[in-house]
């Protein structure tokens, strides 16, 4: 089993350690998530796949979702935490409509409550294994930030978890600028996860892009990116190796 | 931020468990390493892989939480509410349970469904599922020959063939194949012995004896 044998001396201050739980190791995960904003507010792009070690197990795993009215969650890391954090925000956002005010959380505060939640779970030793891109739009203010699984969090015009970071960040800090129309940004997007599809082993070749405006939330259906592997260095791999074939 | 995470936590478990979905229900699956649909409420059940102890102790609290439920609820559960039960039990007791299981079930407001339910306690539901050890070789046979849509013998059929190609290939599944199909008339259990199951490659016709080969065929049968 997962157990890791507890050894405490007699001499020691602690309590039993069956009173703490701890999270050793994610099990059913995603792969990175990308975000930018644009014009009109959020662009986020992310894959349908729940690994499973080192099996694509699960092909049809949404791993962004709509939080209320003007916020979007896309996350990475164990999809058993993710649900649950699902049902973290169900709450709050029902808390929040049953104040009846006519005012309603925007990015910026799940956003921030999401942080708090991360931290915490972090100093307990017993995180929640995912890596969050929250982003919305509310009275015409786009917001885009990013929580990992110890609290790091931060806000800027383009974020991305996990693989993401390394090979889709530096397409985004070259080509990305203010005001990109849908159409550039969704190019861009698309971009990003071609290259993590082509280099990421645990992506699939099954996406979805969300937006969120000022008028709300929409989703694409999934849907799959062409790719291109006919390089004359893959046709005729042994060209140079004299004796191989 | 990495903590050593052991990302190829492919976990083998003993057994085969399946659960398909066809027009009109559903067909949960399993070899006799685990004592297949273990019966959770009349038109839910479930498949147990893992731990044994652990994956029967969620049952049991699971079975005895619905069990109130109906009563409170004055009608039969619903599968969903079976899945997200056994989702609580297997997410916040994560570090200590190591099990995965599949809830099969048939309700009058969402007809036949399927819910996987792996280690970590991530609740998916889909068209079919499939776990244990002997699952490993089925993932190819599925993404080829599952569809959907199927009838009730053509789903039946195809879980007995799943399970059936496991047990050839899998050291820890084995013996026979039950099968338990729910639908809005009811369920059905069902027994295959493994001398009914078609024989895959490499595998030869069980005899008594070698002396009736000896006995039946012309010469030389011992010359190899």
């Amino acid at each position: 089993m997962n157990f890791t044998a507890s050894k405490q001396p007699e001499n020691c201050l602690l309590g039993p350690e069956s009173d703490s739980q701890r999270t050793l190791y994610p099990y059913v995960t995603g792969t990175s998530v990308v975000a930018l904003k644009y014009k009109d507010g959020i662009l986020m792009a992310a894959d349908m796949g729940g690994s499973y070690g080192s099996t694509l197990r699960y092909k049809s795993v949404e791993r962004m979702k709509p939080i209320g009215k003007h916020s979007l969650l896309g996350a990475s890391g164990e999809i058993s935490d993710f649900q649950e954090i699902l049902k973290y925000l169900d709450e709050l956002i029902l808390y929040d409509n049953m104040w009846d005010d006519g005012n309603s959380l925007g990015p910026k505060e799940v956003h921030n409550y999401l942080t708090r939640v991360m931290y915490n779970r972090r100093n307990k030793f017993n995180p929640l294994w995912n890596s969050l891109v929250l982003g919305g739009v509310k009275k015409g203010e786009k917001y885009l930030g990013t929580v990992s699984m110890i609290g790091v969090n931060f806000e800027d015009n383009h974020v991305a978890t996990g693989f993401g970071n390394h090979l889709a960040r530096p397409i985004l800090r070259q080509e990305w600028h203010e005001n990109l129309s849908f159409e550039d940004g969704v190019k861009l997007l698309e971009k990003c996860m071609r290259v993590l599809l082509y280099r990421d082993r645990s992506a699939i070749n099954k996406l979805q892009i969300a937006k969120i405006t000022e008028e709300g939330m929409t989703i694409s259906p999934p849907y799959s990116l062409k790719t291109y592997w006919e390089f004359s260095a893959f046709e005729n791999p042994t060209q140079g190796a004299v004796g191989s074939w | 931020m990495d903590l050593e995470m052991n990302l190829n936590a492919s976990h083998s478990m003993g057994t085969t468990i399946i659960g398909v979905t066809y027009n009109g229900g559903v067909v949960l699956g399993a070899d006799s390493r685990t004592s297949t649909g273990m019966y959770l409420t009349d038109n839910v059940y479930v498949c147990r892989s893992g731990s044994a102890a652990d994956s029967q102790i969620v049952s049991d609290y699971v079975r005895y939480f619905l069990h109130q439920h109906t009563i409170q609820l004055g009608q039969s559960a619903t599968s969903k509410v079976a899945a997200n039960l056994i989702r609580l039990l297997s997410y916040n007791n994560k570090n200590m349970l190591e099990t995965g299981l599949i809830v099969g079930g048939w309700d009058k407001y969402e007809g036949g469904k399927i819910y996987a339910i792996p280690l970590g306690g991530t609740l998916i539901e889909q068209p079919f599922a499939i776990g244990g050890s002997g699952s490993s070789y089925l993932y190819g046979f599925f993404d080829q020959a599952w569809k959907e849509g199927m009838t009730k013998d053509e789903a039946e059929q195809f879980v007995v063939k799943a399970v059936s190609l496991a047990i050839a290939r899998d050291g820890a599944s084995g013996g026979v194949v039950r099968t338990v199909i729910i639908n809005s008339e009811g369920v059905t259990r069902n027994f295959y012995p493994s001398d009914k199951l078609q024989l895959w490659h490499e595998e030869l016709e069980p005899q008594n004896s070698l002396l009736d080969l000896l006995n039946s065929s012309s010469p030389e049968p011992m010359n190899i």
